[in-house]
Formats: structure tokens, sequence, C-alpha cells
């Protein structure tokens, strides 16, 4: 009887082992390819570096030279996405968490957020093409990839805005109001930065997204090749993810350190925007006080 | 006056989504349903892709979307639970540190990057590997897109799992029953909503992926019924529209069929994120009741 149980319990531990020891696996198995892949674009990308390659637009059929323009375009979409979905982010984010009231209308608000969340890029594409190219007629712009970004990056910035204000503690607001204070001299002045931490983290996470992608930009504002920058909003532009796409399939014979090399470039901006993210958000949790 | 003013743009700004969703909407009916003037619909459904010659039949597509889309979820299943369960029930605090950014680091991966890798090593190698005349298939296709819903299941089951009180597990435990048998016979089924979310959320980020697909899938607009699919070349609904889109004159009956496979891919969307997030809904409020 006793050696029974303690044969039962010594079978319980193996099994426990092995569970943990295969769950512990998978988490492994599913971390190992991101790291090795950044470590091997890394290694294979960094010789291709230079001040050339990063000041020097495409030449010789994009074989040769930088990717500049390509550099400057990413950017450009990125401000344009942050002008556009910031500010409507916000006020979204602060109007659900702040002003609505729990009614049909808001659990509308809160469906449309979430199916916003879900709508395919490409589709994002579509959208943007029908109305702001083709309807509102700003072309394949800058200006029409960037509002096509927006709408996209919007549901992220309303999500961690909302987030981040629901987490501050009813009791400041209670305090503010009782002291006298107006509902938005309460939120401007006590609950917003509480919450900013968690804002910014939100912003730049959306708006690294918007950065590296290519479908929504396909048929608004992306262009295969262009030496000059960009002149005003209603130019396309080259971007990063796009070009990827172009030397990586459209060119035949494209020297692989370029192609390594620019992935390298579009992968730097996206991490230091997530570093960004991760750090603000690890010293907010440090300094908090409630 | 000026508190007035504000807090009027912040309600309009509020209501931007539903204007926005119903907007996308309106747009994709406005190019997309012209398309069902002009074709058939028996032809819309029909096995032939061929714009060229004026076959418009969406079933590849559909067919392909389907294939990829499933694979990719029974590839990422194991991996993303497994990893939440490892990081929200066994991971000591500082591996924890370690494993939640770089998950994060996946999701922040631009897709065109992983499509790079996809054609440059990971296609190379599958041709390889399992001797195939070409690497760029569903199966690569799927690899990439489990890969890509892997943050969307970790996170949501993560918090699935955080959300199960801990008053369940302390029972467990004091029954005697091991740390393992908790978490495989209490705490993952009570948390099973929760994993059904992130498994439908997973389908809906798979669905919709573009440039990955694209670039390793290998184009072929080919029904993927027979048994070696998995290895050869298909196209999914988002790369045909990705890949044909920039080359078709706009109100051409190639360019409206376009935008009602776009019509297609939205309302599956749609219909995947309002159920998962009702489902999560009515689990919350089935929840506050009892407490």
């Amino acid at each position: 009887m006793n050696a029974n149980k303690k044969h039962t319990s010594i079978q319980k531990q193996r099994t426990q082992k092995m569970g943990f020891g295969l769950v512990w696996l998978i988490a492994f198995l599913t971390v190992l390819p991101i790291v090795s892949m950044i470590g091997y674009i890394v290694i294979k990308g960094s010789g291709t570096m230079s001040w050339e390659f990063l000041s020097q637009p495409p030449s010789h059929g994009m074989r040769e030279g930088g990717i500049y323009p390509a550099i400057v375009g990413t950017l450009l979409l990125t401000l344009g996405t942050a002008i556009f979905s910031v500010p409507l982010g916000l006020a979204a984010g602060i109007y659900i968490s702040e002003y609505a009231k729990d009614n049909l209308w808001t659990r509308l608000i809160r469906i449309a957020i979430i199916s916003l969340a879900g709508v395919p890029s490409v589709v994002y594409g579509l959208f943007g093409l029908g109305l702001f190219v083709l309807f509102l007629k700003f072309g394949t712009s800058i200006l029409s990839a960037s509002l096509t970004l927006s709408i996209m990056t919007l549901p992220v910035i309303i999500s961690t805005t909302e987030e981040a204000l629901r987490s501050v503690p009813a009791r400041f607001r209670i305090v503010s109001r009782s002291l006298g204070a107006t509902q938005w001299q309460t939120i401007q002045r006590i609950v917003l930065p509480q919450a900013l931490p968690g804002i910014i983290t939100g912003i730049i996470l959306g708006l690294e997204r918007a950065a590296g992608e290519t479908a929504p930009i396909l048929f608004t504002g992306a262009a295969f090749f262009l030496p000059n920058l960009p002149k005003s909003i209603f130019d396309a532009t080259m971007a990063l993810p796009y070009h990827i796409f172009v030397i990586s399939t459209q060119v035949p014979g494209m020297p692989i350190q370029i192609q390594y090399g620019t992935v390298l470039v579009l992968l730097i901006f996206v991490l230091s925007m997530n570093l960004i993210a991760t750090l603000i958000r690890a010293n907010a949790r440090k300094k908090r006080q409630w | 006056m000026r508190e007035k003013w504000i807090s009027r743009s912040i309600q309009i700004a509020g209501f931007s989504s539903i204007l926005f969703l119903l907007l996308i909407f309106i747009f994709l009916i406005r190019e997309g349903t012209p398309a069902l003037g002009e074709v058939s619909l028996k032809e819309i459904f029909n096995i032939r892709w061929y714009p060229i010659e004026k076959y418009f039949g969406t079933l590849p597509l559909i067919g392909g979307s389907l294939l990829v889309t499933i694979t990719s979820i029974l590839i990422a299943l194991p991996f993303g639970i497994g990893t939440a369960v490892y990081i929200a029930e066994i991971a000591p605090e500082g591996i924890k540190q370690v494993l939640k950014p770089l998950i994060e680091v996946i999701a922040g991966i631009p897709s065109v990057v992983l499509g790079f890798i996809g054609i440059l090593v990971l296609a190379p190698f599958l041709r390889k590997f399992l001797n195939l005349p070409t690497g760029l298939t569903a199966f690569a296709g799927s690899l990439l897109l489990a890969f890509i819903s892997i943050p969307t299941i970790v996170s949501i089951a993560e918090d699935a799992l955080y959300a199960v009180p801990q008053s369940y597990r302390e029972a467990a435990i004091a029954l005697g029953a091991s740390h393992w048998e908790t978490i495989w016979g209490i705490t993952l089924p009570a948390a099973r909503t929760g994993v059904l979310t992130a498994v439908m959320l997973g389908i809906g980020r798979s669905l919709g992926e573009t440039m990955a697909v694209m670039m390793v899938t290998g184009n072929a607009p080919v029904l993927p019924i027979k048994w070696n699919s998995w290895f050869l070349p298909v196209r999914t609904m988002t790369a045909t529209i990705a890949s044909e889109m920039g080359e078709v004159a706009s109100g051409s009956v190639h360019y409206h069929v376009l935008f009602f496979i776009g019509i297609i891919l939205f309302i599956l969307s749609l219909i995947i994120n309002v159920t998962a997030s009702w489902v999560t809904f009515k689990k919350r409020s089935r929840e506050q009741a009892v407490s």
C-alpha cells in the first residue's frame, strides 16, 4: 500500500518533469526563429552598411547605389500617419474611457474598434484606393498612403489610450472634481499626465506597425523607383517595406548584399521603436506610486 | 464655453471608428458590387482564375486561403498555447522578462521581412529537405503564417490564464494534484473560452496576412484539393488582390472582381472578430454574475 503510493508519486513527478520539459521546449522553439533570424540578418546585412548606402539613391536599375529615397519615404509616411492618427486616436480613447456611458452606442463603438483592428491590411489598401486615391482624387500620394495607414493604426492607439486611462485610479478624478476642477481640467492635468507613458507606448507600437506595412500602401502611395525625393504630399514615394518587396521579387539579378542591407535598415528602424516603447513602459512601471 | 467645445470634439472623435468602419464597407461595396452585374455568381464561384481570358473563378483563391490559414493555425496552436502556459504558469520571473518582449518583437517584424527570409532561407531549405521542385508552396506559407499568428495567440491565451482565479489552483494543489496536473486538468480547461478567442483571432490574423504569403506561396491559382497540395504552389485571396490590383484599369471587370474579393475578406474578418469579442463578453458577464 505504502510502496504503491510512493510509486504513484514518483510517476507523478516524472510526468510533471516531462510536461514542464515539453512546455519549455515549445517556448524555446517559438522564440528561437526570431532570435536566429535577427542575428542572421544583422550578420548578412551589416557589411552593406555605409554612408553611401544610406545617403544615395539607387542606380543602375537598383542594382547599385543606396536606398536614401526609401528611408526618407518611410520616415515621411510614419510622420504622416502620426499626424492624423495620434490626435484622433487620443481623443477617441479619452472619449471611451472618460465620457462614454455604458449604453448601446458605446457598445457599437467598441465593436467598431475591434472590427477595424481585424480588417486585413490589403483591404485597407483597397479602401484607401477607393476613397482617397480615386474618390477624393488625392492620387497615388504620400497623403493617400498616410491617411490609409492612419485609419489602420487608429484602433491600436484608441485601445491602448483607453487602457492607460482606465488604469489611473478613480479616486484621482474624484479628488480633482471635488476640489472644483471641471471634467476637462481633471483629464488634462490629472489623468492624462498619469497615463502618458502607457499612451506613448501604444502610439509607438501602432506607428511601428504602420512603418513596416506594405499592403496598405501598394496602391495608395508607394512608388517602384523614384531617384528624387517627393516634393509635396501629393507625390508618390518610395518606402522601405515596398522596396524590399520590389528588390526581392521584381528585379532579376539583384545583388544579395543590397537586399540584406535594406532589410537590416528596416529592421533597425522598427526594432528601435519597439525597444523605446518597451523601455518607456518598464520605466513607468518602476516609477508608478499607485 | 471652451470646455463645451472640447467635449464636443472628443465625442465626435469617439464615434470616428464607427464612421471609418462604415466608410470601408461603403467603398468596398461601391467598387466591388458592380462585379455581380458583369460576371455571374456562377462564374465568380468557379474553379478557374485566369483574368486575362476573362475567367474570374475565385474558388481556387478561397481554397488557397483556407488551406494555408487552417494549416498555419494547426501549427501555431501548440506553440502558442504552450508558450502562454510556460509564461503564465511555470517560467521564473527572470525568463518571463526575456520571453515576453521577444514575443512582442515577433509581432513587430514587418511581414515583408518574413517573406524575404521565406524566399531566401525557408523555401530553399524546404525544397532540399523535402525534395520538391520548388520550395514556394502552401506549406512554406503556412509556416510563416503560423509564426505571424503566434504572438496573437500567446498574448490572448496568456491573459485568459491569468484570469483564472488563484483559488482554483490552490484547491487543486490542496487536493493532492501536482503543479503539472493542475495546469493540465484545471487551469487550462478553466481558460478554454480565452483559448478559443485566441484561436479565432489567430485565424483572423492568418487569413488577412498578405505580403509574406504572397512572397512564398508561389502564386499559382489552383484549387488545392490534391493530397499533396501542401507541397504545391497556391495563391490566397489577399495575395491576388495585392499582386493584381496594381496592374488593372480602375473600373474594369477585373478591378471590380478584386474589390469583390475584398468584400469577402472584410466580411470574414468581421465575423471572426465580432464572434471572438462576443465570446469574451459573454464570459465576462457570466463571471460578474457569479461574483
